[in-house]
């Protein structure tokens, strides 16, 4: 009883900001200019299909990379003394108390044509190469941004492995790359399942990103929704319909990640 | 070195940050011999175990294995199993898919991996619990499965680093026989780890007794307990009355303001020397007829005996004494020992009396630790 009066206030600021805007992007998604029933905003929708189809693409690339670079560095921090674990994880946290803004124009002023990695690979005679606007350029800043997210679930989970169980893999005659396959990777499935969420969520939504790094040539869906409400082509309810798609999305995805937590296990963890 | 030595440690130093946890140890550990080490925490005994087991490097010394030098072999490809102090199950796999775990890596054929685990969780009573999750099973039953998930690989040694340790005392008696009962009916070398001196006594072919990275005795069970080497092991293997004496020649010792009869020799005349008497073999008479009498200060109900404080009129000695009839606090009794009852050991220095009570009193922190485990 006492639970449920101190939980009181996010009921009702859930009830405010939570269910009553998803309630009005619903209606303005399914309704016209005029307030009357349409589903036409799908249908228009569907004419951004390719632009959906690039940014689930780009956010894939993304959180694969962050992926392949967070998990050899989370076991390699989960495995030190508990000191230096403090330390690289102090490390791996710092950048994100840095604005994001401010880290994202730091990137556009190293990769631009007459950039400082343009002009110190002019000094030995290199490039310059084009690397501001492209498509690499957006994985990049998504990667550079949303790693930590990666490393943290992973290092978090990791660091709950008893070092003794890759003894008992070792002493029952795994190599290295089995006791990791065999031990270290499955029993780190729930972190893996929670960092792709937690990249794949935003690289897939993010808007300014593609815009400071992509020059606008390659438009995400975010920026695509942004439109909808801030730039030229001002239709909120085409806006409403294309997030309603971007949100079936992350639960797709969602649904698919969560496809690698062992419901035993989670009784077991709760026990 | 004897043909059936499977183990030899030679001049094994460890140290760790500058401090030196094993010092110049050697030991041979023979086939199908079960043996203990047994000591305080912090002897070294748990890093004797793992140097064998690949785990530590020592910083000198050599690792024999049948023979051959195995310094520089991986854990992995080392013929021993290790059977972990908290156990170390794998939480992500059934009990059967633990046990299988060693086959599995070691790439054995189906119906013989099947056959294999069939029957080591028969042997170690855990049929039908094939599919259960670890962390669903009893400290007990977890402990079977760490021990059959280490068997079923068939090793020529298998190490137990204190495995009883978390187990409540009736559990861990039946564990001991059994353990026991496994390793006769396989005919595979146990080297054991234990801080428990009865466990040590109960289970072993051979103890060796060790203390600050040195040993300090290896001997039958029988041996360690009835000719301890020196005040420390005898401390340690059980309690003991420790007093200071005087070898007036071989065979004649004075103590305790009497001088006995004995059956020791070689230490000189009048050398100052230790005094051991186990608690169990005073013999109680009328207090006129004793070669020591004196008054019941107190008296505990131990269970199987009663544990007497005996204190002598005038003396600052106090006798420990365990007898099966209580005498109550205030009666007067006396004592009788026998030759036999009496061993004499070479004296400590100070430094050795104080790393004796410290270690003695580290262990039983360790012990209250463990208590609090089990709860």
């Amino acid at each position: 009883m006492k639970a449920r009066i101190a939980a009181a206030p996010y009921l009702l600021w859930a009830a405010l900001f939570i269910v009553v805007p998803m309630g009005l992007v619903g209606y303005y998604a399914l309704t016209d200019m005029n307030g009357g029933f349409t589903l036409d905003n799908f249908v228009q929708g569907m004419r951004f299909a390719p632009v959906i189809g690039s940014s689930v693409w780009l956010a894939i690339i993304a959180t694969a990379l962050c992926l392949a670079i967070a998990y050899p560095l989370a076991y390699l921090i989960s495995r030190k003394s508990a000191n230096t674990q403090r330390t690289l994880v102090l490390l791996v946290m710092l950048p994100m108390w840095m604005n994001f803004l401010l880290r994202t124009y730091a990137w556009m002023t190293l990769l631009e044509n007459n950039g400082v990695i343009n002009r110190l690979l002019g000094m030995i005679g290199l490039g310059p190469y084009e690397m501001i606007n492209t498509q690499g350029a957006v994985v990049l800043g998504m990667v550079y941004n949303y790693l930590p997210f990666m490393i943290l679930p992973l290092y978090s989970v990791m660091t709950k492995i008893e070092p003794s169980l890759i003894e008992a893999a070792t002493d029952l005659g795994c190599s290295p790359g089995e006791t990791l396959r065999q031990v270290v990777l499955p029993l780190s499935l729930p972190g893996i399942a929670t960092g792709i969420t937690m990249v794949f969520v935003p690289s897939v939504s993010t808007f300014v990103i593609s815009v400071m790094l992509g020059g606008g040539s390659f438009m995400l869906i975010g920026d695509l929704i942004e439109m909808q409400f801030l730039g030229n082509a001002y239709n909120p309810n085409l806006g409403a319909a294309l997030s309603l798609v971007l949100m079936v999305i992350l639960l797709v995805c969602m649904a698919l990640t969560d496809m690698f937590h062992n419901p035993e296990e989670k009784e077991g963890l709760l026990l | 070195m004897e043909n059936n030595t499977l183990i030899s440690l030679r001049n094994i130093t460890v140290a760790f940050d500058g401090e030196v946890v094993l010092d110049h140890l050697n030991l041979d550990i023979k086939d199908k011999e079960f043996v203990t080490l047994l000591g305080p925490s912090g002897c070294g005994k748990t890093t004797t175990l793992r140097i064998i087991g690949g785990f530590v490097e020592p910083s000198e010394g050599d690792v024999f294995f049948d023979g051959k030098k195995i310094n520089d072999v991986p854990p992995y490809k080392r013929h021993v199993n290790t059977v972990f102090q908290r156990y170390a199950l794998f939480p992500h796999l059934n009990v059967y898919e633990n046990v299988e775990f060693g086959l599995k890596i070691s790439r054995l054929p189906d119906a013989e991996r099947k056959k294999r685990i069939k029957e080591m969780l028969a042997m170690v009573g855990l049929s039908g619990f094939e599919l259960r999750r670890v962390n669903q099973l009893s400290g007990g039953q977890q402990q079977r499965v760490a021990i059959a998930r280490a068997l079923v690989n068939h090793p020529r040694l298998l190490l137990l680093d204190e495995p009883l340790g978390a187990l409540d005392l009736k559990l861990r008696k039946e564990m001991q026989i059994e353990l026991k009962r496994i390793q006769q009916q396989l005919g595979i070398t146990f080297l054991y780890v234990t801080h428990d001196q009865e466990e040590a006594l109960t289970m072993s072919d051979r103890v060796v007794v060790m203390k600050n990275g040195q040993i300090q005795q290896i001997g039958t069970p029988i041996d360690i307990y009835n000719e301890p080497v020196n005040a420390f092991v005898a401390d340690f293997i059980g309690e003991s009355n420790i007093v200071d004496g005087v070898m007036i020649r071989d065979y004649l010792v004075e103590f305790g303001g009497r001088q006995l009869p004995c059956l020791d020799g070689g230490f000189g005349t009048n050398a100052r020397v230790d005094v051991v008497i186990r608690p169990e073999d005073w013999e109680i008479c009328k207090p006129a007829d004793g070669q020591f009498h004196g008054t019941v200060i107190s008296s505990v109900f131990k269970g199987v005996h009663y544990e007497l404080m005996v204190q002598a009129p005038g003396e600052e000695e106090e006798w420990m004494v365990h007898t099966i009839e209580n005498h109550p606090v205030g009666s007067e009794i006396g004592l009788i020992l026998t030759p036999d009852d009496i061993h004499i050991m070479h004296k400590m220095s100070p430094e050795e009396e104080a790393e004796l009570l410290s270690a003695l009193e580290a262990d039983s922190i360790l012990n209250d630790e463990d208590e609090d485990d089990e709860e």
